[in-house]
This record gives C-alpha cells, sequence and structure tokens, in this order.
C-alpha cells in the first residue's frame, strides 16, 4: 500500500519497520513530527527527554542492552547531544543505533544553518541523506542494519524541504528484530582510557570499512543520460537539480554522504568535460573531490547561505536566467506572538520597567519583535540564566538591579536549570523570570517534565518548578500571572531590589492550548478612546489603528482580556457574543 | 517534469493552509498521480507568511515551486497574493481571498498596507477574487473558509467533482461534514 507521508513521519515508519525498540528526542523543528509520529506505533516505547543529551544517552543505552534504538533532533540539539555521541562512536552499537538529526537550511526555525555532515566526519559515524519521503523510510531501515553489521551508531541527515515534504511512501510489514543478547563487555562498553586506546583502533579500521562500502552502497547511484556535463548532489539538491536539468546532465547520487566514496568518484568524473558539485551549506563533498585531485565546480557559483532552488540551478550550470515578475516592495510579515499569547504580558511589563533582558528560546523570542521589542539577547536553549549571571558579573549589582532573564518551561528544564544552580553557588543576585505556559510551544505544542503528561498523553508526575528552584537554593520564588499587569510589575520590581536570586514564574498557559478558553471578543468604544495608543504597545495582531482611533478585528480577537487592563480611559470593553 | 502542475497555497500562519493542502494532497494521490506537498511548520506558523507547496504528475521531483513556476496560486490574504506574484507562470491563475490581515509592521505604523493589490494582480495574472469568509459563513461556520477557497481551487483543476467530495468525506469530522461540503460547492459553482 502506498501512502503520502511526512519525510518525518517516513522515518518513524522506518523504524517501526526496523522493529525499533526505543525512541527518545527532545523536539525542535524540523525534526520533531519523526517523535510524535512514532506514536502511532504501539510497540515502540517512545519519550520526550528533558533535553538532547539525555535522549542520545537513553537510545545509547536500550542500544548496549540489545535493543534497536533511535534519537531525533534538529541540527543544534546535535551540538547539545555531541558529548555522547563522539564516545559512543567508539562503544559502538548492539542492538542498532540511530541518530537522526534534521538542518534548517534558509533558518525556517532555527538560529543557525550549521552543517550537520561535518559532526558525521569529526565523530567517524557514517551518514545517510535520504532525498525524499520514500527515501526516509528506506535510509532508516537499512541505517539500523548498518549499524549492527559494522557495530557503529548510523546518523540520517534531513533538512527542512525532506522533513516537511509528503511524498509517497509504500508501506511494509515490519521485521522482526528480537533484543539481542546483553553481554558486560569492560573493554568494548566502559571508555577510560585504556580500553578507549583500543577501541579507536578499531573505530579508524571500521572507517576503513565503511569507505569499501561506500563504493558499491546500493544508496549511491550514477545515472547517465548521454551528457558532458557530471553533476555530484545529494538529497534536496539533487531533487532540485533533477527538476531543473532534467536529462540534460548525467548525475552521481549520493545517498552516503559520510565516509565518501573515493573510487566510485573518480570513475564517475572521468567522463565529463565538466564536473559540478551541488549541495547546500558548506562545500563538504567539494572539499573532498578537490581533495582527491579532481577539477569541479560548486560553490564560487551557487552561496554558503541559505537554501538552493531549481532556478539557481538552472543558471548556474545552463546559464539560463529566469524571467520573472519583480518582486513588489511590500510590507513583510513576521511571525508574532499569537492573540491571547500569554507571553505578551510579561514583555509589556518588562519593556514598561525598560531592563535589560536576557533571553531565550521559544515563541518568547518573540518579544524581540517590534512593538515589544523587549529582549535584548538569543543565543542558544539556556543561556538566558548563565549569561545574565555573566552579565551581572561584569557589571555589578546597578546593572543587576535592571536585569532579569526570561526563559520558558520547557527550556528551563532542558538547560536553564544548570544556569540557575550556578548563581546560587557563585552568590549572584539575579531575577529569572520562568514562563510557565504549561506546553513546549515555539516547535508544535509537546508536552515535557513540567506539564504531566508524557508524549502519549498519559498522566505522570509533574516537575513542580517553584520546588526545583526551591531545592538548588532560590529563596524567594514566587508564583505571578503576567495578565494582572499590576502585580506583575511590582513582583518584578520587588524581585529586582532584592539582594539575592529570586525566581517568578510567570504562570498562565498557552493559548492554543485546548484547555484554555477565551470567549467572545473586545471592542473598543470609540467615544471613550483618547488615541493614546497605549493598547497598541501589546503588539497583539488583532488591535490596530485607524482614523485615529483603536479598533479590534473580531474575527482575530480571542477575548483574553489583556488590552482591557492596559486602556487607561476604559475605552476597551469584553462583549460576550 | 516539466509538466508537472504546480499549486502553491499561501497565507498566514494559523488561518488553516495546511488543512487546505492536505486535502489537495489527498485528492491527487486517489487520481494515480505522484505528488509532492511541501509545508512550513514551526515559527512562520506563529501568525508570519506561509507558503505550502502542491505538486502533481507523473513524477515529480522537487517539492518546492520557484519563481515564474506556479500554475495556479490560492492565496488566503491578499498581501500574501502579492508577495507570491512573481512564482505564478506567465498566464497563471490567482485565486485570491480578498480580505485584509494586518503584518505587524503596518500595525506599528512602520509600514503601510498597499492599497489596490488586486488591480496589481490583475495586470500581471487571471485573477478569480471572492469574499471566502462571507461564503463560509454562508455555509454555516467561518471555519470553512478554506474549503470554500479549495472549491474555488477544485474548478479550476482537471480532478473531477466528486473525488474532491470523496476525499472531503474521508478528511472532515462527521460533525462538520454537512457544513464542509455545502462550503466546497459554495466554491466550486463561485
Ligand atoms: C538545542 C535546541 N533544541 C531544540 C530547539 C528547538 N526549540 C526551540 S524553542 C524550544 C522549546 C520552547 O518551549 P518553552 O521553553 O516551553 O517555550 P514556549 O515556546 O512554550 O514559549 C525548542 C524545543 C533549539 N532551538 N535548540
Ligand atoms: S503558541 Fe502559545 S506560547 Fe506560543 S505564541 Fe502562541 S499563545 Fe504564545
Ligand atoms: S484584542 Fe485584546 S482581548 Fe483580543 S486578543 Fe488582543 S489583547 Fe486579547
Amino acid at each position: 500500500m502506498k501512502k503520502l507521508l511526512l519525510g518525518n513521519a517516513a522515518v518513524a515508519r522506518g523504524a517501526y519497520e526496523a522493529g525499533c525498540k526505543l525512541v527518545s528526542s527532545y523536539p525542535g523543528t524540523p525534526s520533531t513530527e519523526i517523535t510524535e509520529s512514532v506514536t502511532e506505533y504501539d510497540n515502540i516505547y517512545v519519550e520526550w527527554a528533558p533535553n538532547e543529551k539525555v535522549a542520545a544517552e537513553v537510545a545509547i543505552g536500550a542500544s548496549i542492552a540489545g535493543g534497536r534504538a533511535m534519537s531525533c533532533m534538529k541540527h543544534v540539539g546535535l551540538n547539545v547531544m555531541a558529548d555522547p555521541v563522539f564516545t559512543v562512536s567508539y562503544i559502538g552499537a548492539n542492538g542498532g543505533l540511530v541518530f537522526c538529526v534534521a538542518d534548517d537550511p534558509g533558518m525556517h526555525s532555527s538560529q543557525n544553518e550549521q552543517d550537520s555532515r561535518h559532526y558525521a566526519e569529526a565523530a567517524k559515524i557514517p551518514m545517510l541523506e535520504p532525498s525524499d519521503s520514500s527515501e526516509c523510510k528506506e535510509f532508516t531501515k537499512a541505517a539500523f542494519a548498518l549499524s549492527e553489521e559494522y557495530d557503529t551508531p548510523v546518523f540520517i541527515r534531513l533538512s527542512t524541504r525532506v522533513s516537511h515534504s509528503q511524498s509517497l511512501v509504500e508501506l511494509c510489514d515490519p521485521e522482526e528484530a528480537p533484543l539481542k543478547d546483553y553481554e558486560k563487555n569492560i573493554p568494548k562498553h566502559v571508555m577510560m582510557p585504556a580500553m578507549a586506546k583500543g577501541r579507536h583502533v578499531i573505530v579508524e579500521q571500521r572507517t576503513e570499512k565503511l569507505k569499501a562500502l561506500a563504493e558499491n552502497c546500493a544508496f549511491n547511484t550514477v545515472e547517465k543520460n548521454g551528457s558532458k556535463i557530471g553533476v555530484i548532489a545529494a538529497g534536496t539538491t539533487y531533487v532540485y537539480a533533477k527538476e531543473a536539468l532534467g536529462d540534460k546532465v548525467d548525475y552521481l547520487k549520493l545517498g552516503m554522504v559520510f565516509p565518501l566514496s573515493e573510487k566510485l568518484i573518480k570513475d564517475f568524473a572521468a567522463d565529463y568535460d565538466e564536473l559540478w558539485v551541488i549541495e547546500e551549506l558548506d562545500p563538504v563533498i567539494e572539499t573532498f573531490v578537490k581533495s582527491i585531485g579532481i577539477a569541479c565546480k560548486g560553490k564560487e557559483n551557487f552561496t554558503l547561505l541559505g537554501e538552493y532552488s531549481q532556478n539557481m540551478i538552472k543558471k548556474a550550470v545552463l546559464g539560463i536566467e529566469t524571467e520573472a515578475i519583480a518582486d513588489p516592495q511590500i510590507p513583510n510579515r513576521p511571525p508574532v506572538l499569537c492573540v491571547g499569547c500569554p507571553h505578551r504580558g510579561t514583555f509589556y511589563v518588562l519593556k514598561k520597567l525598560g531592563v535589560t533582558v536576557s533571553g531565550d528560546i521559544g515563541c518568547y523570542t518573540l518579544g524581540a519583535v517590534a512593538p515589544l521589542q523587549s529582549v535584548d539577547t538569543t543565543i542558544c536553549m539556556g543561556a538566558s540564566v548563565s549569561a545574565a549571571h555573566g552579565m551581572a558579573k561584569v557589571r555589578g549589582e546597578e546593572f543587576n538591579k535592571k536585569l532579569v532573564s526570561v526563559i520558558g518551561d520547557s527550556t528551563f528544564i532542558h538547560s536553564g536549570i544548570t544556569g540557575l544552580i550556578d548563581i546560587v553557588y557563585n552568590k549572584g543576585a539575579n531575577t529569572v523570570i520562568i514562563l510557565d505556559n504549561s506546553i513546549t510551544g515555539m516547535t508544535g505544542h509537546q508536552e515535557n517534565p513540567t506539564t504531566g503528561k508524557t508524549i502519549r498523553g498519559e498522566a505522570t508526575k509533574q516537575v513542580d518548578l517553584e520546588l526545583l528552584c526551591k531545592a538548588v537554593g532560590v529563596e524567594r520564588v514566587r508564583i505571578e500571572d503576567p495578565f494582572d499587569l499590576k502585580g506583575f510589575e511590582a513582583a518584578v520590581k520587588e524581585e529586582l531590589a532584592a539582594d539575592e536570586p529570586s525566581v517568578i514564574i510567570a504562570q498562565r498557559p498557552c493559548a492554543l492550548l485546548k484547555s484554555v478558553k477565551y470567549t467572545g471578543h473586545c471592542a473598543v468604544d470609540a467615544d471613550k478612546c483618547r488615541s493614546c495608543k497605549m493598547c497598541m504597545k501589546l503588539g497583539c495582531p488583532a488591535i490596530s489603528f485607524k482614523n485615529g482611533k483603536a479598533v479590534i478585528d473580531k474575527s482575530q480577537c480571542n477575548g483574553c482580556g489583556l488590552c482591557v487592563n492596559v486602556c487607561p480611559f476604559g475605552a476597551i470593553v469584553k462583549e460576550e457574543k | 517534469m516539466a509538466d508537472s502542475k504546480n499549486i502553491m497555497i499561501v497565507g498566514v500562519g494559523g488561518q488553516g493552509t495546511l488543512l487546505a493542502s492536505r486535502i489537495l494532497g489527498n485528492v491527487i494521490i486517489d487520481q494515480g498521480f505522484d505528488v509532492k506537498v511541501s509545508e512550513v511548520h514551526g515559527m512562520s506558523q506563529r501568525g508570519g507568511s506561509v507558503v505550502t507547496y502542491v505538486k502533481y504528475g507523473e513524477k515529480v521531483a522537487s517539492p518546492i515551486i520557484d519563481k515564474a513556476e506556479a500554475d495556479i496560486i490560492l492565496a488566503f490574504e491578499r498581501l500574501e497574493a502579492l508577495r507570491a506574484l512573481p512564482f505564478l507562470k506567465k498566464g497563471g491563475k490567482m485565486i485570491v481571498n480578498d480580505r485584509a490581515m494586518n503584518p505587524m509592521p503596518v500595525i506599528t505604523g512602520a509600514a503601510e498596507y498597499p492599497e489596490g493589490i488586486i488591480e496589481t494582480l490583475k495586470q500581471n495574472a487571471d485573477v478569480v477574487s471572492l469574499d471566502a469568509l462571507e461564503l463560509a459563513e454562508k455555509a454555516g461556520s467561518i471555519k470553512a473558509v478554506n474549503v470554500v477557497l479549495i472549491g474555488v481551487l477544485a474548478k479550476s483543476t482537471d480532478i473531477p467533482y466528486d473525488a474532491w467530495v470523496e476525499t472531503i468525506k474521508k478528511t472532515v469530522p462527521e460533525k462538520f461534514l454537512e457544513i464542509n461540503l455545502k462550503a466546497f460547492e459554495i466554491g466550486y459553482n463561485l
């Protein structure tokens, strides 16, 4: 049976068909739906872990114990889990072990566009790169077998367009993959210097064997059309090239992007007057091709930035320029906090107080967008807390009295708690605001350890943020409602004034949760509106200013009532129907 | 590959473009075509510009639609229609929900919402414009906007009416079915 599946769902299907026993991941666009799709299969144990490092270690443990296991993450998640990944390369795999990493060229939803292929080379772990959903399933299945056969973890590399495109997939029955025996094996499983030295030898031997495999790997394919131009591509750029160049060129499509196949590439290259390497982000394949003494055209005709496209490839390789209507000069439409978003109250207050805001990653990063423009910095998950500690240490007490960190509930558990421990331990006096909206919002509403539910929606223990902060030594911990603007402002002022660390838990659920039931909508009484524009400072997409008065678009407003609290003249009123 | 039919669906995050592309994708596979549907998830779904590509034919290679490659653009909002215009093929069709949603730069006063969008579109494309919200209300729910628009789109494809109805029956929950079928019909017979 053929089914239309998202690339991510096809990876999950591949894991299911390969008899995978466990999947542990932390969400991150564009990888999130892989793990969500695994919940369709009852016989796979699946979980959201608190962060990628934990997730990878859970999968590694499962593999050592003999079960096939997978962990999925976005490219920056691979940074967080890099520590266990580099060492499990030495340990290898008992049950097949697959890490599926999704890159985001073009940064549709990311803070950088790093190229994960460097990790494969650096950690000496083979990497497969599918180009559509059907390959996502096939490559994932093959990755488990490859992992066991070569005693190595295996990377699957996706990118936004592969992860988030649906195409047809032939569904098969799952394989039997019984648990393999677990045996105590200190030289293989205990990575201390004496053992690791032995394992490193094996890793280098393994890479040689994998290079030999790459020469004949069924995923590296040659397609001849009798052309004088040869193109080497992988993943997305293969399908773009295929569409742009059709049968005007010959192709070497690489499904295995690490290790690369020297002989295969040399043999292919020998047939052409002109050889192209077409790859997004860094010139990884191109550098290899040149290193084995083959001249090729590549990055100098393209770019290190963002995504490629059909027209770009047509222009570079064939010199054909596409005629299109010029881009109109119109306002752009950046993402914004939703109507009724709990974070809006927090940022309204912080902007009003004029404090420096050490920010983090989540929906609340949008607090940096006009008109709120409240956030000062965003680095990576967790950095809001630790970076503020650094700021306070160099700039001193006065600065710290006008400095807050803002961090979401999921992000706090991911890596904010360690920063808070640093503040307490090293005698900081920072004010940290945990934006507890009862969900992992940005990535599309996943449960997390603070929500009281597992990925399958089952009830579970809930991390109590208040107790947690107290337990690490923060004595001033309080829970506030960010929609109670007056109360919230007073709380922030008090905690800023305190000479010790404090945590404010800004508690109000995400407006998109089913449990949140705002009703009716608000309207502006034009006679009472004195055009002060206070409500415009909220940056609510439902409020705009027309003919000198505020107006609320009823079809967008969800009736959250925040603007009612902002209007000094009582001009905004709630209407129930 | 050049013969694939390319449909682009554009709108504002949260407007329901994803459901529209899912219905479209499913109709197409039932017709036995190869199909690729490229969606956006994540950041831009928070009220930003969203673009979905649907391509079908005997064999589809790339999931994305580049400039001057779309046969039809289905726009859920006026400004987004204009933004997508360079992606339309010469002589392509633009179906536009004649509705304005102010983006944040307009709300803050940093920019102005352009006037005369429909006229600009008409100079460059074969335009069908409609007030889908009003029509959806007529069908029984303002939530059926996307299905009204799917109805208009359906008329511009060579896929038979019944195939669409079948797919809607399969995709939409029972209790909203009647409204959605009505919405589809209104769009189709526009
Ligand atoms: C290392 C890493 N992993 C994952 C992500 C993707 N990501 C961005 S924000 C976020 C979580 C946001 O949840 P939360 O902190 O609860 O804030 P909310 O979006 O709900 O406001 C995730 C998983 C990332 N940017 N970096
Ligand atoms: S999804 Fe929830 S937390 Fe995120 S912007 Fe929307 S309302 Fe706010
Ligand atoms: S207009 Fe007011 S009540 Fe409506 S969503 Fe915006 S802030 Fe909330």
